[in-house]
Order: structure tokens, then C-alpha cells, then sequence
């Protein structure tokens, strides 16, 4: 299951229309608990990151925009628990290039699709198996 | 005064959770020689067996990346920060 609180599902959302007719792409900061196979993350904070790839078909995450979410993260005794990107012509689904590159195990992949309104959906990847998550909204 | 490096999530299973550890050297090469020697679960994971830094492996000696630096063979000092980041990607 995925948490995020509302602020940060609508930070989500506007960095990937921000990017259109890119992919956009981002890091979650946040706390995980449960235990290890069924992990439930709370994203509290939002990192937007450039997209490096600059292309409406895949993304790289900017390596400095990772250390300089990383190193914020730690100073809020959060870590980071996810990445977001989007999706600008096809559904809120990893493709094979996202699970081929899906960097930990551990994180929460989260997938928004503008192909028409957006919609966001959150997955487990793990060992190449994609397994859907709950999203829940709460706070504010 | 070693150098600290910085873990990401996924490599920390190998520190036993630890995301920051000391370790000693004169270039970016030596530090990760003593990390794993500290901890051989990370044997693999941040270099390859020739030597040659993992291609999804990002890593920044303070601000910088040693990609554009002397890669692996960028000079450290005492107090400096090594930060080991995993390459996030993906397609459509």
C-alpha cells in the first residue's frame, strides 16, 4: 500500500503535466512500515526531478537531483521510498524498460498516465513481477 | 578523519541497515576496496570484477560526480563524503 498525503499526489500530478509533451519524473520521500512483503509507504514529501533523457519515451532521473533529494530526506529523518514518472501516450503501467531498470526492490513505483485525464497507480516491482498497490490519499 | 560513504536503500541490507559507514583510502577506487572488504555482501554491487565502476551506479565524491572528476581514481581526503546512488530510469 501506498500513502501519499494529499499535497504531495497533487505535486505528483503537476510536475508530470508540467513536463508534457516529456516524460516527467521524480523521487518520494517518506517512511516505510509493515513488514518486508508488504510494505506500506507513507510519501510525505515530493522531490520533482529533471528528466535528463529529455524525451516523451523514457526517462533518467538527474543523478544530482537524487543526492540533493537524498541528503533532504536524511535531515527530515525520511529516506526515500519511491520514484514517480509519467506515462504521456500510454497507460499507468510499468513497461518492460521500468521493471528492466526498476533500481530497489524495496521502493514504490508510481506510474501516471496523461493519456488522457491523469490517473496515478503505485506498483511493487520486485524480482521483474509487478504487483499493483492500494493508493490512499489522506491529509493534507 | 576517513571518508564517509553514503548508501542507497537497496545496498543496505549488506551493512546491516547502517546508510552511512566509514572507510579508508587515497582514491575513490581504495575507499571502495576497504567498504567491501568491510562488508562483502556489497562484493559486485557498486564495481565489477574488472575493476570498472557498474554502469547503473552513480557516484558523487561530495557535490560531484567522478564521472567528471577521475572516476574512480579521483583523489579523496579525509572528511570528504562519497555518495553511492543507484541510476533511476525507464521508458514508456
Amino acid at each position: 500500500m501506498l500513502r501519499l498525503t494529499r499535497p504531495v499526489y497533487a505535486q505528483i500530478v503537476a510536475h508530470c503535466l508540467d513536463g508534457v509533451p516529456l516524460e516527467a519524473c521524480g523521487l518520494l520521500g517518506g517512511t516505510t512500515g509493515g513488514n518486508a512483503s508488504k510494505a506500506t509507504g507513507q510519501a510525505t514529501v515530493c522531490y520533482p526531478a529533471t528528466n535528463d533523457a529529455a524525451s516523451a519515451r523514457v526517462y533518467t532521473l538527474n543523478p544530482r537531483d537524487h543526492l540533493k533529494a537524498d541528503r533532504d530526506a536524511e535531515e527530515r529523518g525520511l529516506e526515500i521510498i519511491g520514484v514517480f514518472h509519467s506515462h504521456t501516450h500510454t497507460e499507468a503501467y510499468p513497461s518492460p524498460t521500468d521493471v528492466a531498470q526498476a533500481p530497489d526492490p524495496a521502493w514504490h513505483y508510481v506510474l501516471v498516465s496523461l493519456r488522457a485525464e491523469p490517473v496515478l497507480r503505485s506498483y511493487r516491482i520486485v524480482d521483474g513481477n509487478i504487483s499493483e498497490e492500494t493508493v490512499v490519499l489522506e491529509g493534507r | 578523519m576517513p571518508v564517509e560513504v553514503r548508501l542507497p536503500t537497496q545496498l543496505r541490507d549488506a551493512t546491516s541497515g547502517q546508510s552511512t559507514v566509514p572507510a579508508a583510502g587515497q582514491t575513490v577506487a581504495e575507499v571502495l576496496a576497504d567498504l567491501t572488504a568491510s562488508y562483502p555482501g556489497l562484493a559486485g554491487r557498486i564495481v565489477n570484477e574488472d575493476g570498472s565502476l557498474h554502469k547503473f551506479v552513480n557516484i558523487y565524491l561530495n557535490d560531484d560526480d567522478i564521472r567528471y572528476l577521475d572516476k574512480l581514481e579521483t583523489k579523496v581526503g579525509d572528511g570528504d563524503q562519497l555518495s553511492i546512488l543507484p541510476a533511476v530510469a525507464g521508458g514508456a
